[in-house]
């Protein structure tokens, strides 16, 4: 048995197409501890939040998982009856989406999607269910709670709207959140204070988060490792701090330096070339490459595993050792 | 809310007003009742004595005048083939129309629902395949052609209903189902269309992300959604199930508005279509009021200023 909380493991999920089945998630595993803060990092279509909802059980036709473990608290949900993980999703384990505008449904009011989620899991009343979803809105820095618990979405701005999906996702006290793009959808200020909020609530709760995001300053600001995909696999995992001191992959490198810094100044942001492979039609040995300014010949050859080169720091490139 | 329902019924005058300037008008212009009130034999002097009698000769808006003004003291006129008055016969018709439609609405809703909401969540399996063939038949297939065989399977061979006619319940289920399978194949599409886009909504992934199970997460998160959808079309339906039955109404012997209209518009009975057609519409507008009501109510963003 393990004392970590998530353990992914060899994870891999598809979407079927015409041109075939595309490895959306490719073989990924990581671990996530009880209090810590894993963000996994990369471009649009890299997978990942096909890995989030893969492992909520929330991939729908036509994608699918088909290989794979993912161990919660030592049992694979995978493996479980939809009956037993419904015991998990909501209560030991919960999810904030990218967009707050319409991750809440339009015809009910604001108590009765929070109560919900407390009533399913913990046997109370209606009354106690809606006292607590008062509680939870205010917990989430919703000053006027009782009014908004009669109130629809529509009634609310993006920001408190994504409020009330954070005091959702955290009304059961889970011991994981996923929290998939939470602020990439609102106002910057805005963005501040939801991401101080689920720091601070997951802090208090010891709540192990998993943040997908794109926004490296969201890396820095609340993870404590870091994992880095492209096109569906992890090619660099480490510590925060050592990710931006000593970024190992290409891909990596790449990604800091098309995002600006204050300390340095820059004529020109630099950016990676090209995009994203497509899925159905990947480049042969490492599907970097074509994109990589240090790529040899072998890259083209074979494709990298995933190291651990340096203490605690993994890089799936064959030249990480060299320093780039 | 209130102040919404006030204006919509205020605008209900004006709007029966042009209806019954339009019918008025139609009517005449479709054709000169005394030429088929008359015989054949009858001389110029004839067909000038009872254009005069009912009052045909004055001009149009004089006609219309006198039309209105009885009209709004629930004076229709004379039907000229009944020879009674024209409203009363056709109040006398509405129940056996509005019990009809009432009856297939119910019997397309029951059939409907489930097989839409089943068809879109087993989407592309055989199931929806079957559910999808039955439709498209369910749609193909003529009013008359199905009350004709209906009548035929049931009425002739097997005798478990009677082949016409209105009276209990057992004279009600053929005519309602030859009407109903119709009405079920459009709305169990229309249903699988909406269930399927409903089903892609994010919300839908927030409802199963807390844990509920999917019976909730359909029946409850995505229908109450689409409820929106199948109010429309029921109402869509209804309004011209109450007039337009005609062919049902006439395979069974039913005695509907459809065909006391029909009957009126060959006879040029114009106190009859004109009363038919001014209750019609007022059915029609209040049924779209109801309709907003119940939009209302199932859908918190839609307001009415």
């Amino acid at each position: 048995m393990t004392s970590s909380l998530l353990e992914v493991k060899q994870l891999k999920t598809i979407f079927s197409s015409e041109n075939g089945d595309v490895p959306a998630v490719n073989d990924i595993s990581f671990t996530v501890n009880p209090g810590e803060t894993v963000a996994i990092v990369g471009e649009s279509g890299c997978g990942k939040s096909a890995t989030s909802l893969s492992i909520m059980g929330l991939i729908t036709d036509p994608g699918k998982v088909i290989a794979g473990e993912v161990l919660f608290e030592g049992s694979d949900l995978l493996s479980l009856s939809k009956k037993k993980l419904n015991r998990y999703r909501g209560n030991k384990m919960s999810m904030i989406f990218q967009e707050p505008m319409t991750s809440l449904n339009p015809v009910f009011t604001i108590g009765n999607q929070i109560s919900e989620v407390i009533r399913k899991h913990q046997r109370v009343d209606k009354e106690t269910a809606i006292k607590k979803s008062i509680e939870m809105l205010e917990r989430v820095g919703i000053s006027n709670a009782s009014k908004v618990i009669k109130q629809f979405p529509h009634q609310l701005s993006g920001g408190m709207r994504q409020r009330v999906m954070i005091a959702i996702a955290l009304a059961c006290m889970p011991k994981l959140l996923i929290a998939d793009e939470p602020t990439t959808a609102l106002d910057v200020t805005i963005q501040a204070q939801i991401l101080d909020l689920i720091k601070h609530l997951s802090e208090q709760q010891n709540t192990g988060v998993l943040l997908i995001t794109h926004d490296l300053g969201v890396v820095a600001e609340m993870a404590d490792r870091v994992i880095v995909m492209y096109a569906g696999e992890i090619v660099e995992e480490t510590t925060v701090a050592e990710l931006f001191d000593n970024p190992k992959h290409p891909y990596t490198m790449g990604l800091l330096g098309s995002t600006p810094r204050l300390e340095v100044e820059q004529e020109m942001l630099e950016a990676i070339p090209g995009v994203v492979p497509d899925l159905t039609e990947m480049p042969s040995g490492c599907p970097f490459h074509p994109r990589c300014k240090y790529a040899i010949e072998a890259c083209k050859l074979e494709k990298p595993a995933l190291i651990e080169d340096f203490p605690d720091h993994f890089a799936r490139c064959i030249r990480a050792k060299e320093g780039l | 809310m209130t102040r919404y329902l006030l204006k919509s019924i205020l605008q209900i005058v004006p709007v029966l007003f042009i209806i019954s300037m339009l019918v008025f008008v139609l009517v005449r212009a479709t054709g000169d009742p005394v030429a088929l009130m008359l015989p054949e034999s009858a001389t110029e002097q004839d067909r000038i004595e009872m254009t005069e009698a009912l009052g045909l000769n004055e001009p149009l808006y004089v006609q219309y005048g006198i039309f209105i003004s009885n009209a709004i003291r629930g004076d229709f006129g004379i039907s000229y083939h009944y020879g009674q008055q024209a409203l009363p016969l056709v109040l006398e018709r509405l129940p056996a129309s509005i019990e009809l439609a009432v009856v297939s609405m119910v019997i397309s809703t029951l059939i409907a629902i489930p097989l839409g909401i089943l068809s879109a969540l087993k989407r592309n399996s055989y199931l929806d395949l079957i559910i999808s063939g039955i439709s498209v038949l369910g749609k193909a297939m003529p009013n008359f052609w199905v009350g004709i065989m209906l009548i035929l399977f049931f009425s002739v061979m097997l005798g478990m209903f009677p082949v016409s006619g209105r009276g209990g319940l057992e004279n009600m289920v053929l005519p309602a189902f030859t009407l109903g399978v119709g009405l079920a194949a459009q709305m169990t599409r229309m249903i699988r269309s909406t269930m399927l886009e409903i089903l892609n909504q994010d919300y839908i992934r927030t409802a199963r992300s807390k844990g509920i199970i999917e019976a909730i997460v359909v029946g409850k998160h995505a229908f109450r959604n689409g409820l929106i959808s199948v109010v429309t079309i029921m109402s869509l339906q209804f309004t011209s199930l109450i007039s337009g039955t005609l062919i049902t109404e006439t395979v069974f012997a039913w005695p509907g508005l459809g065909q006391l209209l029909v009957a009126a518009v060959n006879n040029k009975d114009m106190a009859i279509i004109q009363a038919a057609v001014l209750i019609i519409a007022l059915l029609v507008i209040v049924i779209n009021i109801l309709t907003d009501v119940v939009y209302r109510l199932l859908d918190p963003r839609i307001k009415y200023n």
